[in-house]
């Protein structure tokens, strides 16, 4: 006859088929309800004020916090003794030498192998006197109708990587728009309700700041004019749409600046943003679907490259620029919105 | 030209317009638009492996200039099949999580995370088919920024912290990538994979710039090993699989790890050539890193309570089975790592659907103590959880078994301590994954203490396009796993012709 093992609750067997049920506290989240069945009592009645659908499983809500909050108390009880143990101070000091250690072999390896490149600037490496640097200075001009070669080659020759770059820039915009845009229903309520303090904070303006207004007055239009300039000669001198863009932005972000929400919300709101967007994109995409389709089926794309240095000239690239500027000056703009108030 | 031969271009052309269109549209509208754009991707791209198997393969230059001087994309079966089959999972993912995004995605942020989902599909088509590297990188960057938005789009604080940890090391992953990419080409002058290929052959004979070389290829290895979570690098993937929406979870596991992967074998085979890898001696480290993984993963899967965090660390067992294929230098086990892409793609996004529609019935709980029964509350998610378990586990019929048996195969043909290794941790790490999803399993399927087992609970009713969602991956586990052969002969075929 077997005997009854006193620490039969322990035993291996029933440690095993707690593990199965997904108890790992001993259950001890069960023995504890008993007594806190007042606190349980007032989460049913705030289930329930939060609907139906969670009063069904109420219990499951009142467990679920009791095993967080247990679990809370008990890492932070951890979290004090845990760092101060011996073993952990060995082992950060140890982590820290092996991090530094890393660290100083992946520089000393990048080191090496850039004194083994090929000496930067010099005419005969392989990235300067290869065929396809070569081509594109020789025919450059004569291909792509443009004077600037490093326009030519990002909107021509390699026009597909620009499609693609000038998507990640609106790709991040979504994102930041996705992350801090506070939103209002039709009715004007908060999505959000926690983020009221937040977007009242983020309407606060500076205060009218006389110098800084001055100098805008003078410099913006500059500043505009000059992107516009930078974009529109972007295929016969230095510059095109990602630089001309950029100033654009600068430029609109010290008017906004200076003058603040109201005055911009004039003439740049979220719409305007998404619209220009919308349309710079479409307007890239098709155009250059029809231009890939025309040039790997060796059609002709009817698109005249012009009298190369004219500013109506080098084919699709000009209006591309454009595209590309309004789409980085949007981006730009758009970051800095968001960022101080949510919203564009 | 057939027209069939410009549908790539088409494809990611109409995704990139569409992700454009939906950031203006209302979230409904972007939602049907979405589906209705992969659907419709899908069935170009099985046109395509139609033509490609017939005809052969063939460059399509992106432009009116040739390929070295313009941009140029490749397609082969093996590219054209891997297409249509994200493009299957990517449909049936949305499909079955898009209940899910009404609830936890803001309303009036939906149609940007519909953007993000059309972006993703552009960036995962133009991985596949380009044949130019900075193209890749460029894709490269739009993948990791929309896998970041689908992780942060359920605004918790959970979800912003993975989206940051997720951030941190996938930017330093593509930093790697960038950085291997612009050596390269300050060595050989091209970033045609085919040009640099010519161009690194003869560098690789006179024995000129041995280090740039070298370092190029561990820096896009560790870069690549970094985005696609393999074993020392998994810490960022636990928290963006397991708070973030379970459509994001799903595409996040199965295709976006997948497609750094996929840039991987061909920057192995198309660009460096798969001896001057072997010469290197990159394969041995894979191999011993997915091995790692392999066991890892798994032991740290069976100390989590959370189901999406057993799943999440399941994930990095089975990045560590791919790693270990290729490392295994054979073509079968290239072969392999191939299948096991498609295998887990099916199995693992399933896993998390079934995963969402459990803690569903279990109030919005994902800890095993609520989940008690949940199988037999909703039937469906239960049936679509065991099928993918069993498939992870490795139960013959379903798509995870024929791949074990593949690596397994390929194990064979490697050298003899390779051999003994990977058969060892293939054996342990089944146990492993055993161990814990069977718990799993056991666990949702015992009924609850005084609970009726057999109505299902008022209110719980699964949102049909789960439903269809589920049967179509559980059809596509028991495709993948009972008619592996034909697909197998297809991926041998596409790899002949892929380097």
């Amino acid at each position: 006859m077997s005997r009854v093992r006193e620490n039969y609750e322990n035993g291996a067997w029933m440690r095993f088929v707690r593990f199965i049920d997904g108890e790992t506290k001993e259950g001890e989240s069960e023995k504890e309800k008993d007594g806190q069945q007042e606190d349980m009592e007032k989460n049913l009645r705030l289930a329930k004020a939060a609907g139906e659908r969670e009063a069904v499983h109420a219990d499951l809500y009142h467990r679920k916090r009791e095993r967080s909050l247990s679990d809370l108390s008990h890492m932070m009880d951890q979290y004090e003794t845990w760092s101060k143990t011996r073993g952990m101070q060995l082992f950060g000091k140890i982590y820290r030498i092996i991090a530094f250690g890393i660290c100083m072999l992946v520089i000393a390896v990048l080191l090496i192998t850039v004194a083994n490149m090929p000496e930067f600037g010099s005419p005969d490496t392989p990235a300067n006197s290869g065929e396809v640097p070569g081509r594109y200075i020789e025919k450059g001009q004569e291909e792509t109708g443009a004077v600037n070669i490093v326009t030519g080659m990002i909107l021509d020759y390699r026009a597909f990587d620009t499609l693609g770059e000038s998507h990640v820039l609106f790709i991040a915009a979504c994102t930041v728009l996705i992350l801090v845009r506070i939103d209002h229903r039709k009715d004007g309520s908060l999505v959000h309700k926690e983020l009221a303090a937040e977007e009242d904070d983020r309407k606060l303006e500076p205060k009218n700041d006389k110098i800084l207004q001055k100098s805008a007055f003078i410099l913006v239009p500059v500043i505009i004019l000059f992107g516009i300039y930078v974009i529109l000669n972007g295929h016969i001198s230095p510059g095109g749409g990602f630089s001309g863009g950029a100033i654009i932005g600068a430029g609109l972000i010290l008017y906004l600046n200076a003058f603040g929400f109201k005055k911009t919300e004039r003439f740049f709101t979220y719409r305007t943003f998404s619209a220009v967007s919308l349309f710079a994109l479409l307007f890239y995409s098709v155009a250059k679907c029809y231009s890939f389709f025309c040039g790997a089926n060796h059609l002709e794309s009817g698109i005249p490259l012009g009298n190369a240095g004219d500013i109506i000239s080098s084919g699709l690239i000009l209006p591309l620029n454009i595209c590309v500027g309004c789409v980085v000056a949007c981006t730009m703009y758009s970051f800095y919105a968001i960022f101080r108030k949510g919203g564009i | 030209m057939s027209i069939i031969q410009s549908f790539p271009l088409f494809n990611i052309v109409m995704c990139l317009m569409c992700g454009v269109l939906s950031s203006v549209l209302s979230g409904r509208l972007a939602k049907r638009l979405s589906l209705v754009l992969v659907g419709v991707a899908g069935v170009m791209n099985a046109f395509v492996l139609r033509f490609v198997t017939e005809h052969g393969q063939y460059t399509y230059p992106m432009g009116h200039f040739p390929a070295p001087f313009g941009n140029e994309i490749r397609v082969g079966s093996l590219e054209a099949l891997l297409a249509v089959f994200f493009c299957a999972i990517m449909f049936l993912s949305v499909l079955g999580g898009e209940h899910y995004i009404d609830l936890e995605v803001e309303e009036t942020k939906e149609n940007l995370y519909f953007t993000m989902v059309d972006l993703m599909l552009a960036s995962l088509l133009a991985l596949i088919y380009t044949n130019d590297m900075f193209t890749a990188y460029v894709f490269v960057e739009i993948n990791t920024i929309a896998a970041g938005a689908m992780i942060m789009s359920r605004n918790t604080g959970h979800t912003l912290v993975a989206a940051t940890k997720y951030m941190i090391m996938s930017l330093v992953g593509s930093g790697f990538l960038l950085l291997g990419l612009s050596m390269l080409y300050s060595v050989t002058g091209h970033l045609l994979m085919v040009d640099m290929h010519g161009q690194i052959v003869k560098l690789s004979e006179s024995g000129q710039y041995a280090m740039p070389l070298t370092v190029s290829m561990a820096l896009m290895s560790v870069g690549l090993a970094v985005k696609s979570a393999l074993f020392p690098f998994h810490t960022w993937l636990a928290d963006a699989y397991s708070y973030s929406t379970p459509a994001s979870a799903a595409v996040l596991s199965s295709l976006v790890s997948k497609g750094y992967i996929f840039l991987l074998f061909k920057i192995f085979y198309r660009v460096f050539g798969f001896d001057f890898v072997l010469d290197h001696k990159v394969t041995n480290l894979l191999f011993v890193f997915g091995v790692a993984g392999m066991i890892i993963g798994s032991v740290v899967a069976i100390y989590q309570h959370d189901v999406r965090r057993l799943i999440a660390f399941s994930s990095v067992a089975q990045i560590g089975y791919i790693y270990m294929g290729i490392g295994l230098a054979v073509p079968m086990g290239t072969v392999a790592a191939v299948f096991h892409i498609m295998s887990h793609a099916a199995s693992k996004s399933m896993l998390f659907i079934a995963a969402r529609g459990l803690s569903d019935v279990s109030g919005d709980s994902k800890d095993f103590v609520d989940l008690k029964g949940a199988g037999l509350r909703n039937k469906l998610a239960g049936l679509g959880f065991c099928v993918g378990a069993f498939s992870m586990v490795g139960i013959p019929l379903f798509a995870g078994f024929t791949s074990k048996v593949y690596f397994a195969e390929a194990a064979l043909m490697a050298n003899g301590g390779k051999l003994a290794v990977a058969m060892v941790a293939l054996a342990v790490s089944t146990i492993l994954n055993a161990v814990y999803f069977i718990r799993a399993l056991i666990t949702i399927y015992t009924p609850k203490d005084g609970e009726e087992t057999k109505k299902g609970t008022a209110g719980c009713r699964p949102p049909v396009s789960m439903v269809a969602a589920l049967l179509c991956f559980i059809l596509l586990n028991i495709f993948l796993g009972t008619w592996s052969n034909s697909i197998e002969r297809a991926i041998e075929a596409g790899l002949d012709t892929f380097g």
